[in-house]
């Protein structure tokens, strides 16, 4: 009896929570169509950024024009995959990426649509399609985050390429797979040749260059002392410092325009077949409003790309980094660099 | 029982079988498509090469050693928990659980945090002047987070095979003189073995689509491969999927003819086994399950908890955790039941009516489970967005995604973990049992319920705990297909620890693991 008595108590608490869920597709009922949604009132955002960075302020762009927004979180390369499975049928009115690199998987057969100059206009060219496809929201700059009780600034080379010297045999850590780093590697190529991409690889990997699968785990393993320093985006050091304040870490410039010294963007563009094109330009445009940069120089410590807004003052002025001579929207040729990096990790 | 009635049972178990194994084999049928559309040459070229070729290896040495010490982790903690008068046996039950539910990306990280070459072990020890520990990274550190983060699918299934086995024949091979180890050896492992390898199989499969322990520890496998590519298109990704599609048909082979050579118990008594009395070895049994629940539990909560607490004395702001665990309990609910549910006509109709087509249909629920998440995943947001869109259109519903294609991609993915458990314990019950019921008048639903069912609710409520604990965690899926707005604790998690808020991401984490493991109550039965 005492068998049948525990299926029973199985059965009976499947059927409740089936009770407590079913009711659950009616949820739909809220999605259904209203007037209001079929002319296109909601706006439908997907994110490659996380919902820790960009959550707060798309609830305030809600909350200040009253538009309605869902929005849908992965990285960004799963979410431009998804756009393109969904084809025509896609939601998305808006993409809002992390990374220059995920512009080869957009950045053609039109499935972007072309911004409007005054949004186009709001940041340096350098930032910006020039096909005004994308714009650029805020600049991430490639930096070497190092340990300070391992090392001082007048230690860190003056190019990105010296870190192939034996000098930094297993000293150094980087995010050979994070996207980060694929689009820094697409830049040395664009700007070197594939064989200056190569060479500078085999190097860091002749050095036993420790890899780590994304720059946080890299930084962390710079404050721990595990590694020296790190080829990272600017502003994980400064996550990590807000959660551990005393965490012997800094970041290095190179000088001049060294290669080393690129600036990538996190980018928005509008879907072409969104039925909500208005309101996506709204939304891009709120992206590089006041409200919306000072939010992304304060919490996030990324650069505000919004022409004459400031940085937090920790970090160098963008003014200041003399960006490489690359532009952003070469660095869609992402197939070349990850045939090139899988070549040389698997062997 | 008449010949005509034995084929009518089938008919309708086909009937039901057939348009799930369709279901069920979508993804594979879409990323054939996909990778279709890799040249020929291409494909032969990417795939032969060396270096496709070296992680092809390492991806079956890991799989290779985590099922192995799952099975060393596994089988003597379900036998202590089952069979022993080992102290606390009722906690140690759920706590040698519940490390499934913590995500593998998480559990890796804070293994790096605890055990890395300086975390938090090295602190301790650097009073003694060590300055480093050896390097974690690499296979030995993919080995041991997937490990410990994957034995409980071993732990779970022998525990169900286990307190299927009538302990008469045990007790006999004591009365004819053997010692209790001989008995283990030679009476108790032979009818356990199709549970373990139900078990060690899940393992297998996990390992080779496991992506976030692997990339941690930095041990290039077939995964990272295909996560690599997705940053491309999905046609070399695809490609490389049904490679893994190639592994697990050829891992079914090897379990399906090692089963062969096991005596499955049949028949099973309502009497309760005679506990052995650990006597001396106590501490000993209770030192080993500690260790366990130290590696595999404390040590990613320690970690977690840490941060926690170091991230709010630094005024970092924790975000409501309610809303997704509710969506969270709510997904894996409703999924495990209705995996567990599915799994019944699967595993009668594999059980029963052995045969090619059965075998097939069988077979197909372990493909999806193989498959990396965000493989599935995209295919089913291709499916769903081109077909599905015109139904809803109709229905005047926005978009394609709801719960229940999430439902159906859960089920998609973690069929298999419901139907292992269920299919060891069906084959555990004797079919005389069923025909004396049929004898008797009573109906082929009627038996089913109060002879069969019964008999195997074991198996089932291992399966059904399984599949729970995997959808808890559960991160590709649930971000691509889910309703938008449907953020859980996994996302929740991720989302905030992907981006370094390390405190954020371990209040949601935290309660994941509590959450689990009382909900793990009700579905693992008290055993005495």
């Amino acid at each position: 009896m005492r068998i049948l008595r525990h299926f029973v108590t199985i059965a009976l608490l499947t059927a409740a929570i089936l009770s407590v869920v079913l009711p659950l597709p009616g949820q739909n009922n809220s999605h259904l169509l209203t007037a209001a949604e079929a002319q296109g009132s909601t706006l439908t955002i997907y994110s490659g950024r996380s919902e820790e960075l960009v959550g707060p302020i798309i609830e305030q762009f809600q909350a200040d024009t009253g538009i309605a927004v869902e929005v849908r979180y992965g990285s960004t390369s799963n979410m431009a995959l998804t756009i393109l499975e969904e084809g025509a049928n896609t939601e998305a009115d808006v993409f809002f990426a992390q990374d220059a690199g995920a512009l080869g998987l957009l950045a053609k057969d039109g499935v972007l649509e072309t911004l409007p100059a005054y949004i186009l206009d709001s940041v340096e060219p350098r930032f910006r399609s020039a096909d005004g496809l994308w714009v650029g929201i805020t600049g991430r700059a490639r930096v070497v985050t190092y340990n300070t009780d391992a090392l001082s600034e007048a230690d860190l080379p003056a190019s990105l390429l010296d870190f192939t010297d034996p000098a930094w045999q297993g000293r150094l850590g980087f995010a050979p797979t994070n996207a980060s780093f694929l689009s820094h590697l697409t830049a040395l190529r664009v700007a070197g040749g594939d064989d200056a991409a190569r060479a500078f690889l085999q190097g860091l990997l002749d050095n036993e260059a420790r890899q780590y699968e994304n720059n946080v785990a890299a930084v962390a393993a710079v404050a721990a002392g595990e590694i020296d320093a790190a080829l990272v985006n600017h502003y994980y050091m400064y996550r990590v410092l807000a959660e551990t304040p005393g965490a012997p870490l800094a970041s290095y410039y190179f000088p001049g325009d060294d290669i080393g010294n690129l600036v990538n963007v996190a980018w928005a563009a509008i879907v072409a077949s969104s039925d909500a094109k208005p309101l996506a330009q709204q939304f891009i445009a709120y992206l590089l409003s006041r409200t919306a940069q000072t939010y992304f120089a304060e919490a996030t410590y990324e650069y505000p790309l919004l022409l004459g807004m400031d940085a937090d003052a920790r970090l160098r002025p963008l003014a200041e980094i003399e960006t490489p001579d690359v532009d952003l929207s070469d660095l869609d040729d992402l197939e070349a660099t990850v045939n090139l990096l899988e070549e040389m990790l698997n062997n | 029982m008449t010949r005509s009635s034995l084929f009518e049972t089938r008919r309708v178990l086909l009937l039901v079988c057939l348009p799930l194994t369709g279901l069920l084999l979508l993804p594979t049928a879409y990323l054939m498509a996909r990778a279709g559309e890799v040249g020929l040459t291409e494909a032969a070229d990417y795939l032969t090469r060396s270096g496709t070729l070296r992680i092809m290896g390492r991806s079956a040495l890991l799989v290779a050693a985590t099922a192995g010490a799952s099975v060393l982790i596994g089988v003597p903690a379900a036998w202590l928990t089952v069979r022993t008068d080992l102290r606390g046996r009722r906690w140690w039950t759920i706590l040698l659980a519940v490390p499934l539910v913590i995500p593998s990306y998480v559990g890796a990280f804070a293994l790096v945090g605890a055990l890395g070459p300086r975390g938090m072990l090295q602190g301790a020890l650097e009073p003694l002047g060590v300055e480093r520990l050896p390097s974690i990274y690499g296979f030995w550190g993919a080995w041991l987070a997937i490990t410990l983060f994957s034995y409980p699918y071993v732990f779970l299934s022998a525990r169900a095979g286990l307190m299927q086995i009538d302990p008469a024949l045990e007790e006999a091979s004591a009365t004819l003189g053997r010692s209790g180890l001989a008995t283990f050896r030679h009476v108790t492992l032979p009818q356990l073995a199709p549970s373990i390898l139900a078990g060690a199989l899940l393992v297998a499969l996990y390992t080779l689509s496991d992506f976030g322990a692997v990339s941690i520890m930095q041990y290039n496998v077939f995964t990272r491969a295909i996560y690599l590519r997705l940053s491309l298109n999905l046609d070399l990704a695809a490609l490389l999927s049904l490679v893994l599609v190639a592994f697990t048909v050829a891992l079914l082979a090897v379990s399906a003819r090692a089963e062969r050579r096991t005596y499955p118990a049949t028949g099973r008594t309502h009497r309760a086994p005679r506990r052995v009395a650990l006597g001396r070895w106590q501490w000993a049994a209770v030192a080993f399950c500690a260790a366990v629940v130290a590696l595999a539990l404390v040590a990613p909560l320690g970690v977690m908890a840490y941060w926690l607490v170091n991230g709010v004395q630094h005024g970092e702001t924790l975000r409501d955790v309610f809303a997704p665990l509710q969506r969270s309990l709510r997904a894996a609910a409703v999924a495990a039941g209705v995996s567990g549910l599915l799994a019944l006509p699967f595993v009668f109709l594999q059980v029963r009516y052995p045969g090619g087509l059965s075998r097939l249909i069988a077979r197909a629920a372990y493909v999806g489970y193989a498959l990396p998440g965000v493989v599935v995943a995209l295919s089913l947001v291709f499916l769903g967005a081109r077909s599905l869109n015109v139904l809803n259109d109709l229905l005047g519903l926005d978009g394609y995604r709801s719960f229940a294609l999430l439902i159906a991609a859960y089920v998609v993915r973690f069929l298999a973990q419901a139907i292992g458990p269920a299919r060891t314990a069906l084959l555990q019950v004797n079919p005389h049992l069923e025909e004396s019921g049929l004898l008797l008048g009573r109906g082929r639903a009627r038996v089913f319920a109060t002879v069969t069912l019964p008999l195997m609710r074991s198996g089932v409520a291992a399966g059904v705990a399984l599949v729970f604990l995997t959808v808890m965690k559960e991160l590709p899926v649930t971000l691509l297909l889910a309703p938008s707005g449907y953020d859980t604790l996994a996302t929740r998690i991720w989302s905030a620890s992907s981006e370094a808020f390390y405190a954020r991401a371990a209040a949601p984490a935290l309660v994941l693991v509590a959450l689990s493991a009382l909900s793990l109550m009700y579905v693992l039965e008290p055993d005495d």
